[in-house]
Order: structure tokens, then C-alpha cells, then sequence
């Protein structure tokens, strides 16, 4: 066998934003724009920005290799597994794939709610690239897996979310391809089975099989991968241990982190930007921002560009390797919310008593209105919380596992 | 562990390509066959799931068109069927443009429905336009098999004609695949298509002979419109299912050539755009 399962070389990938980066361009807009063209003599060309999503990209990965790949939002790792998964082309240069390339994907994708479990799993199987006698002597394994055996007549519709994931992560777990891409399947399904996955992902990687790798946890990250790639708007920044990568990473997010969140272009791709967050903090009453005290009380706010009305937020405090510590959700409503129109086009979010041990830690944020998302930003602050007194008892003897500590009180027998 | 079926590993290179070059591959098509099979069954299985009637749909289609059709034109405007009844003379058309419509219909859609898997899976795209119209077999040969049986208890005997029917059938999957193809291509770009191709259909059925006999047509004009391959495939299926009149192998011939165009046309542009498809849908 050869060394190099994956050669890539001056690898570009353009788009072309404006006519259909949202929804759909209609045959009345091509009309429009053709009826037009003849008449822009000059200064004309394809309307819209040209985006390069990757630019120059050259990389090498050697078989049995498990890389990560890293980056923001809009980095392009999703586009790069897209080509090396033929999803779609290269604009310039070219990659070279040795073997067979198996995806796995998101939950479910491939699977027809009315066909039932095992006709799922055929159907499924294919779509990933397997023989069908392939899939016949595996079959078993699958189900043992996927712990659906029960199930397995059953249309697909009728399982809980829980039972499709791990049915689909079985399948794609089963698949053996030379090289194999992960993009963000990881972080679905119960403890128990990210366990098992994990377990899973492990094994693939200690049997000498290809691994690429994208998830924005990076602790999963660096558990499963020995090597890391960062890419930055298109570019191969940097290429080296996973550990240097993910820490070049968090530099490069806290640098982003501390200017004007409206400079930020690594914004959810989904987001409808209807209104956008302009600046996140947190702070104690009165206090400092980004530097806050465990267990005293402390404020989120989050001022955006518009007041849309039904507006609703959604923060995600993580820990420093992006594993989230917890949800604030302000659709989930409780008695104790104040919507106050006069507070301007700002949101903000109370917290009694911060559980959260002293560390570093950064708040993910996704604002909605409309039933839409508006805008979403990952890491748009940085926060320190300094040693104190949660539920009156110091942080400072605390054990380092885990991120929080809940107020609690010990009995002992007299 | 056995491993039957470690296919050799081979490397390929992934760059900017042009021309006709991605889904005519016949290596592609077979390397991914058993995808191809899967594809095909589940638009089978599921057409009619959790249907009260299931497979009877297929046949009570073209059934209901015939009751419709004999009141409205056999009746009322008293179209001329050439002196078959015109029940019979209907329903023989009906079986293949049932086919062919249902195919245009889900095969124009099959890409945008299935955009889950174009966004996310390589493997040639053509399977989905051509799964559908696969899947379109089963109920074609359900409805051909009621059609005989009310043939023969309608006391008409076909005749050895009826061995055409496989090169008639060749030839509206031709002209379906071909359209479907092209359709679906267009639908990722532009949804417009979903508007239509309802319409589109309709207007395809009366430029066909299916509710009148293409005899009705002055003669350089009656062969001539058998450039629409429908002309060819219900004038045929007429002749070899109920066993009379003579051959129309003009039509067939012309309509023939036809569909071998449409077939070649469809997925020649099919090909040419399938590599923006994730891009676009």
C-alpha cells in the first residue's frame, strides 16, 4: 500500500454570493439578468461577489493519519470535505484520493421516514457506498449497535430521534472505507451512545484507517486526532500537532473575540440578518466586563443592531476546548421574565448565582426573531471567573473535574 | 475478519472538469449499481405506503381518466375512436401516458426532494430522474395486465402485435428519462419548473392522441406529429393490445427516433450541469 491516502494541491473553491446564496434564483431573475446583460457593456461579469471559500489549499495526509480540521465558521472545512467527498468541484488545482471515501453524516440524512428500520439500513448502506453483499454480512452487527432489534420492522418515522441516530451512526460506523470523513455527527444521541460513537471513532482510527475530522468540540477533537489543521478564510494557517493546532485555534478566536463583534464575518451561515449582535458581555452588577466572581450574581447583555419584535436569545457558555457547559434559552419562559420593549435594542439575562468554577470560558450566542434565525455568532466573548463562594462555599478546594458547582449542603451521621 | 468483497483501492483525482465527462462514465454507473437497485426499490416501496388502496392506484388512474373521457368525448362530443369502443380505445392510451406523466411528474421533482442527499452524498445523480421512472415499471406492468384482462373479456383477442409492447415501453422510458433528466436539472436552478410541469402535462396529453385517433390528422401533419414520442407509443399500444388496425410503423419510427433524441438531449445537459447541483440546491 502506498503512504498518501490524500494529496491536495492549490485546491480553490468560488462562489459566487448574491443571486442564490439564500433560497433559490427563479427563472424571472435569469430572465431579468439576460434581458439585461446586453445592455452592461462594461464592467460586466456574473453579478454578485466572488467568495473564495478555499484558496491555495495544499495538504498531505498519510494513511492511517486521524487529522482534525479547525477553523471558524466560514473557514472552509466544510467545503474542503465536500470535495473530498465529490459532493462537489474543486474550482482550481486538484486532490488526489487513494481508496474508498465513506462519510458520515448528519443524523438521518439518507433515510426515508417511510421505509422501515431494515430497509433503512440497505437503502442507507448503498447511499454510503456499500456492496450490497457487504451490507448482508453486517447486517447483524449493525442492529446489535444500533439496539434496535425490536424495532427493526418498524417505519423509521415512528422511532424517537434517539433511535434514528444511532441507527444512522451504526450504519456509517460499519462502513469500512479507506478514508473517512466526519463532519459534526458526534455531539447527538444520549451519553451512553456518544460514548459508544466515540469508542467507535477510536477504534477506526487505531485499525490504520484514514480519519478527517470536523467538529467545533474540541475536546472530541483532541481525544480522536493526533494531527491538526487550522484553516483560516480558505488558508492552511497553520499544520501541526493537534495540541499546537487547538492551541493556535483559541488564540485566534480570543484575538476575534475582542473586536467589534459587527467586524466578525464568521456569522451562522443559516442566520437571516435581519439584525445582528453588536457587542456581548457579562459582568457583575456593577463590575468589570469579562471578568466576573463565582457565585455572585451576574448579567449577560447582548446588544443588537435592531429591536425586532418576538425576539428571542439563545447563549451557550463553554468551556475553553468548546465543550458547552450550559444552555439560556429566553424561549423557554418562566414567570420571572421581564419583556421590556424599553430597554432598546438589547437583551439581557440575569443569573442569581454563577455555579461556574474559576477558568476561562466563552459564550456562544443565536438570536432569533421570526421563527427565523437572525444571527449567530460562536465565541463572541471571553470571560474569567475569579475564585469565590458558591452557596457559601469557597471554590478555591474544588475538585477540577467538570465545569460547575451546584450550592449543596453535606449531613454526616453524629 | 473476512472480508468477501475488498474492492482494489484505487486513487482518484478530484478536479474542476469540463464537458461531458461525469455521469456517462459507464464505470461510475456500475460501481455504484447496487445504489442504483436501492433507489429504485424505495421509490417503489414507498410510492403507495401508508396508501388506503396501494398498488390500486396504478391501475385506477387511468381507469378514472377512461370513465371521464368515454362520457366526455366518446359520448357527449362523440370523438371518433376509429370504431373501437371508445372505452377500450381510451384506456389503451392511457396505460403508457399514465406511465410517462408520472414519470415526468416525480422525475422533475427528484432532485429538489432528495436535496438531503445531493447537499451531503457524492454518486452519479442520474439515478434519481432514472429511479424514478424505474419504479414506474411496476405499475405499468400492473396497468397493462388490467388492460388485457379487459381486452379479452371485451371479446377482443390481441394478436402477435402484442409482442411490440417491450419497444413501445423502450421508447416512452426513453423519451421520459430524457425529459425527467432535463427537467429535474433545471428544478435545482429554478423551482419554477414545479409550476410547470403540472400544466406542461396537460397540454402534453391533448397534442397526443390519446383522447382522439391521429387519423383525425391530414397526412403530411399525421406523421409529423410523431415527433412527440407519445404519438408512436399510445397509437402502438392500440395496435398490440387490441389487435386490430394496421401496424402504425411510421409513427413508431419517427416517434422512435424521436425519444432517441430526447433521451441523448436530456442527459446531455443533465451531465453538463450536475456538477453545481450542491452548489445551487
Amino acid at each position: 500500500m502506498g503512504s498518501t491516502a490524500i494529496e491536495a494541491r492549490e485546491l480553490g473553491k468560488r462562489y459566487t454570493l448574491g443571486l442564490s446564496r439564500r433560497g433559490y434564483g427563479t427563472l424571472r431573475e435569469a430572465l431579468v439578468e439576460a434581458a439585461r446583460r446586453p445592455l452592461r457593456r462594461n464592467g460586466g461579469g456574473p453579478k454578485g461577489d466572488v467568495l473564495w471559500a478555499l484558496k491555495d489549499l495544499s495538504m498531505t495526509i498519510e494513511n492511517g493519519e486521524v487529522v482534525g480540521l479547525i477553523g471558524h465558521n466560514g473557514a472552509g472545512k466544510s467545503t474542503l470535505l465536500k470535495i473530498l467527498s465529490r459532493i462537489t468541484e474543486p474550482s482550481t488545482g486538484y486532490a488526489d484520493v487513494r481508496g474508498r471515501v465513506g462519510s458520515l453524516l448528519e443524523v438521518g440524512t439518507g433515510f426515508h421516514p417511510e421505509l422501515t428500520g431494515r430497509e433503512n439500513i440497505f437503502l442507507n448502506g448503498a447511499i454510503l457506498g456499500m456492496r450490497k453483499a457487504e451490507i448482508r454480512t453486517r447486517f447483524d452487527e449493525i442492529v446489535e449497535f444500533a439496539e434496535i432489534e425490536r424495532f427493526l420492522d418498524t417505519p423509521v418515522k415512528r422511532y424517537s430521534s434517539g433511535m434514528s441516530v444511532r441507527l444512522a451512526f451504526a450504519v456509517a460506523a460499519h462502513l469500512e472505507p479507506e478514508i473517512m470523513l466526519v463532519d459534526e455527527v458526534l455531539a447527538v444521541g444520549d451519553a451512553a451512545f456518544q460514548r459508544k460513537s466515540l469508542g467507535k471513532m477510536n477504534e477506526v482510527a487505531k485499525e490504520g484507517r484514514t480519519v478527517v475530522f470536523v467538529s467545533h468540540n474540541l475536546a472530541i477533537i483532541q481525544a480522536l486526532c493526533t494531527r491538526g489543521i487550522l484553516l483560516e478564510r480558505g488558508e492552511v494557517v497553520t499544520d501541526a500537532p493537534i495540541d499546537d493546532a487547538i492551541n493556535s485555534y483559541l488564540r485566534t478566536l480570543e484575538s476575534a473575540a475582542s473586536a467589534d463583534l459587527l467586524e466578525r464575518t464568521d456569522r451562522d451561515t443559516r442566520a437571516y440578518d435581519e439584525t445582528l449582535v453588536r457587542r456581548l458581555e457579562i459582568h457583575n452588577p456593577g463590575g468589570a466586563p469579562n471578568v466576573v466572581v463565582a457565585g455572585a450574581p451576574a448579567t449577560i447583555s447582548v446588544d443588537v443592531t435592531e429591536q425586532l419584535l418576538g425576539m428571542d436569545c439563545q447563549l451557550t457558555i463553554a468551556n475553553s476546548l468548546g465543550q458547552p457547559v450550559c444552555t439560556l434559552d429566553s424561549k423557554v419562559s418562566a414567570p420571572v421574565d421581564v419583556r421590556n420593549r424599553e430597554l432598546g435594542p438589547r437583551i439581557e439575562c440575569e443569573i442569581g448565582e454563577l455555579p461556574l468554577l474559576p477558568g476561562r470560558y466563552r459564550i456562544d450566542v443565536l438570536v432569533m426573531a421570526k421563527n427565523q434565525i437572525q444571527d449567530g455568532l460562536q465565541a463572541a466573548t471571553f470571560f474569567d471567573v475569579e475564585p469565590g463562594l458558591i452557596g457559601e462555599r469557597p471554590t478555591a478546594g474544588a475538585s477540577s473535574e467538570g465545569n460547575v458547582m451546584l450550592p449543596h449542603a453535606w449531613r454526616l451521621p453524629e | 475478519m473476512l472480508r468477501p468483497m475488498e474492492p482494489p483501492v484505487e486513487t482518484i483525482r478530484l478536479q474542476p472538469t469540463r464537458g461531458f465527462s461525469r455521469v456517462l462514465a459507464p464505470r461510475e454507473l456500475w460501481r455504484y449499481r447496487d445504489l442504483a437497485g436501492q433507489i429504485a426499490l424505495r421509490d417503489i416501496t414507498v410510492r403507495y405506503r401508508q396508501t388506503a388502496l396501494g398498488g390500486a392506484w396504478a391501475v385506477l388512474q387511468p381507469i378514472g381518466f377512461m370513465v371521464v373521457f368515454s362520457l366526455i368525448f366518446g359520448q357527449v362530443a362523440g370523438v371518433s375512436s376509429n370504431g373501437l369502443p371508445y372505452p377500450l380505445f381510451s384506456l389503451a392510451a392511457l396505460v403508457p401516458w399514465t406511465f410517462f406523466a408520472n414519470a415526468l411528474l416525480l422525475g422533475s421533482d427528484s432532485l429538489v426532494s432528495n436535496s438531503a442527499l445531493v447537499s451531503k452524498i457524492y454518486f452519479p445523480r442520474i439515478f434519481m430522474p432514472a429511479g424514478v421512472v424505474a419504479a414506474g415499471f411496476v405499475d405499468l406492468g400492473i396497468s397493462i395486465v388490467i388492460l388485457l384482462i379487459i381486452v379479452f373479456a371485451w371479446g377482443f383477442v390481441p394478436s402477435v402485435a402484442i409482442l411490440a409492447l417491450p419497444l413501445l415501453v423502450a421508447i416512452a422510458a426513453a423519451a421520459a428519462i430524457g425529459t425527467a433528466a432535463a427537467l429535474s436539472a433545471i428544478n435545482v436552478r429554478y423551482r419554477d419548473v414545479r409550476y410547470v410541469v403540472p400544466f406542461g402535462i396537460q397540454m402534453w396529453l391533448f397534442v397526443t392522441p390519446v383522447v382522439y385517433a391521429s387519423s383525425a390528422l391530414d397526412e403530411p401533419w399525421r406523421t409529423l406529429s410523431a415527433i412527440n414520442p407519445m404519438v408512436g407509443v399510445v397509437e402502438g399500444f392500440r395496435w398490440a393490445t387490441l389487435g386490430t388496425g394496421n401496424a402504425p410503423w411510421d409513427l413508431i419510427g419517427v416517434s422512435a427516433a424521436a425519444a432517441l433524441l430526447i433521451f441523448a438531449a436530456g442527459l446531455a445537459y443533465f451531465d453538463r450541469v450536475e456538477r453545481a447541483f450542491a452548489d445551487f440546491v
